[in-house]
């Protein structure tokens, strides 16, 4: 009977393990396949521990370049689709002006459309315009299906919040530019930073819309994609694994902040 | 309502509406009105949700445009300045503490703004005031909600406004509380001698704490005075039945004897003083007879022939009392009018005083008030706490 009453006891803790469980085990595998010495060209069963990757880590070509490129991109896609989400964000839940109802509407398309809609018909858009693809087409692809993203979770944090706390600032005299910087832009940036987040990761991880908009140019999952075909190198696994710790540490490090904050007052 | 003054310095008041209003499309939430309220008073806007009593506030704020008229704090006119350059500041109804401050730094906040560096003194001298002090740096969540009223007072009082404005302050607190932060804010404002608007739908509230009492109804200030005057004195049937509660009799005039009107009411001769009737009336005419409940004195009919004379008589049955500990509150159902209400103290109890006993009322005629009879006699009632007992139909 004791083992059934604990069981019972600790369900949610057991329920939550195993999610966990269930999320973190395939990045498990990718860590573990990181430290392989492959036999062949594919890295799909275990032969030998090595630290060759590790020590190595733009050993293959062109890796590293897809992946600067990548980075650089999912930057600056999320600064501008913080900003302009942000500015959209707050007309969107501040004001009445005309079309609001169908920008309103229209912001939530890129999140519901198929992507390699949205990816052939900008690609045909691009081609019409005779643009060169490269950087900028990625870019620009990229600040348009992240915006909505930004423009969600800013608004939603927006609208939550109490407008009588701006006017209060206000009439403790601070002008309209300091209420914004001292009032509005915090009571706003948990939203501004989780759309921001949102963004860079959409934006790094982008395959297929990037893969219409690309021309000659090759991102990071572009190329892992491409040498998927004839044999994944051990690198991606460590850059994959080093993406995931960033992560980590970045989340780890955001609680522990905001914790000290809390026991400090 | 006030006494216009030709002299913009106007001796001494600290807000000066003329003329103000606001619509909203058609609606009107603001009617033209004037107000002065003077410098250095405990002064309360009176009225229920929805009267326009906010939106007044607000305007005196700058946190709303007036659509006519003009604003003038302490002789300036402030109509077209925004709310950061006028010299108020506001407690606003759920307190609307920043967040993401501490206690300290939503104090120290409007002295900051005005670019005041060495804040600390004042900040602990108005944290010490409000009895803050050792809650400095928490959160406003982390403090209940008496503290976060207090925070909200500390935060508008340290930047010594010219007006504090109080919009429901209290609101939100249990009864005790407002109870303990009434006499506190009362304090306050005698010790710093600043000028204090406050908004309340809470009689009682506005009747303990202000000097001057303007009762709003729909827009309007139906009348204003000190609350003992206000109270003894309506002027109509709203601020009768709004302001604690009134026995409205309708009589009729049968006759003006020098500074006494004769009236009678279904066959029940009352005595008003002329000086207390608020209406023009003459013999013939009608007439509203108020009598606060707690005038009243309470005898069974057997001791009828007791009552000195010269006192205004009322016949009756008792319908329903109730025993609220310092007091017990009657109704009584008499010819003039189905539901009297009568407050007797528990000094003596009378054991033949229950539920169908007949009684007679009686009270000093001096006690009695006229108003207008045109008017709704059930004005003000709805929108009070007292519940309705279901006979007023009359």
């Amino acid at each position: 009977m004791r083992p059934i009453r604990w069981m019972r006891r600790n369900l949610v803790v057991i329920a939550g393990v195993l999610t966990l469980v269930y999320l973190i085990l395939p990045n498990l595998v990718v860590l573990l396949f990181s430290f392989n010495k492959p036999k062949g060209r594919f890295n799909y069963t275990w032969n030998t521990f090595s630290t060759d990757a590790w020590q190595h880590p733009c050993g293959v070509a062109d890796m590293c370049g897809s992946l600067t490129l990548s980075l650089k991109i999912a930057v600056y896609a999320t600064i501008g689709a913080t900003v302009l989400g942000t500015l959209t964000a707050f007309a969107l839940a501040r004001y009445r002006f005309r079309g609001r109802a169908a920008t309103n509407m229209l912001i939530f398309l890129p999140m519901a459309m198929p992507e390699v809609v949205m990816g052939a018909s900008l690609g045909t858009l691009f081609l019409n315009m005779r643009i060169q693809f490269g950087f900028w087409t990625i870019l620009i692809a990229h600040i348009m299906f992240c915006l909505s993203f930004v423009v969600t979770a800013v608004k939603a944090r927006v609208m939550s919040m109490d407008p009588r706390l701006e006017q209060a600032a206000q009439d403790l005299y601070a002008s309209p530019l300091q209420t914004f910087l001292r009032i509005t832009l915090p009571l706003a940036a948990p939203g501004i930073a989780a759309g921001a987040l949102l963004s860079f990761a959409l934006s790094f991880d982008d395959y297929i819309i990037t893969s219409f908009n690309a021309g000659s140019t090759v991102t990071f999952p572009m190329f892992v994609w491409g040498s998927a075909q004839r044999g994944t190198p051990v690198q991606v696994n460590v850059i994959g694994t080093a993406m995931f710790a960033i992560a980590v540490l970045l989340v780890l490090g955001g609680q522990l902040i905001g914790g000290r904050r809390k026991a400090k007052a | 309502m006030t006494t216009p003054s030709t002299s913009p310095e106007a001796a001494g008041d600290a807000v000066r509406l003329t003329g103000i209003s606001k619509t909203y499309g058609s609606f009107t939430a603001v009617h033209p009105l004037d107000l002065a309220v003077p410098a250095g008073s405990f002064f309360a806007l009176l009225g229920a949700s929805g009267c326009g009593k906010t939106t007044t506030l607000r305007m005196i704020a700058g946190l709303e445009d007036p659509s006519s008229g003009s604003v003038r704090l302490g002789g300036r006119d402030v109509t077209a300045l925004p709310p950061y350059k006028r010299p108020v500041n506001t407690v606003f109804q759920n307190y609307a503490l920043f967040p993401h401050l501490d206690i300290y730094e939503n104090v120290a906040f409007g002295l900051r703004r005005r670019g005041i560096k060495s804040v600390k003194q004042q900040v602990g001298d108005m944290l010490d005031l409000v009895q803050l002090g050792p809650l400095a740096r928490r959160r406003p969540h982390q403090l209940s909600g008496g503290q976060q009223q207090r925070v909200a007072v500390a935060r508008a009082l340290i930047n010594k406004p010219q007006v504090l404005l109080l919009d429901e302050p209290l609101g939100a607190l249990d009864l005790k509380l407002r109870r303990q932060m009434q006499l506190e804010l009362k304090r306050i404002q005698t010790e710093v001698g600043i000028t204090f608007v406050h908004v309340t739908h809470d009689q009682e509230e506005a009747m303990t704490m202000a000097d001057t009492v303007a009762v709003m109804n729909a827009g309007r200030v139906e009348q204003m005075g000190a609350p003992a005057d206000l109270y003894e004195n309506p002027g109509s049937t709203f601020v009768a039945n709004f302001l604690g509660t009134s026995n409205l009799i309708a009589a009729e005039v049968t006759g003006v004897h020098g500074d006494e009107l004769h009236l009678v009411s279904a066959g029940q001769k009352l005595t008003l003083p002329a000086a207390r009737c608020r209406a023009d009336v003459a013999t013939g005419d009608k007439v509203l007879a108020g009598v606060r409940p707690e005038k009243i004195t309470l005898a069974h009919r057997d001791d009828e022939d007791a009552i000195p004379a010269g006192r205004n008589r009322v016949q009756g049955r008792i319908v329903d009392s109730s025993f609220i500990g310092v007091s017990t509150q009657y109704v009584i159902d008499s010819p003039v009018c189905p539901d009297l209400e009568v407050f007797v103290p528990n000094v003596e109890r009378d054991g033949r005083l229950v539920p169908g006993a007949p009684v007679v009322l009686h009270w000093n005629p001096e006690h009695t008030f006229g108003l207008d009879a045109a008017q709704d006699i059930e004005a003000g009632i709805d929108t009070d706490d007292e519940p309705d007992a279901g006979g007023a139909a009359a």
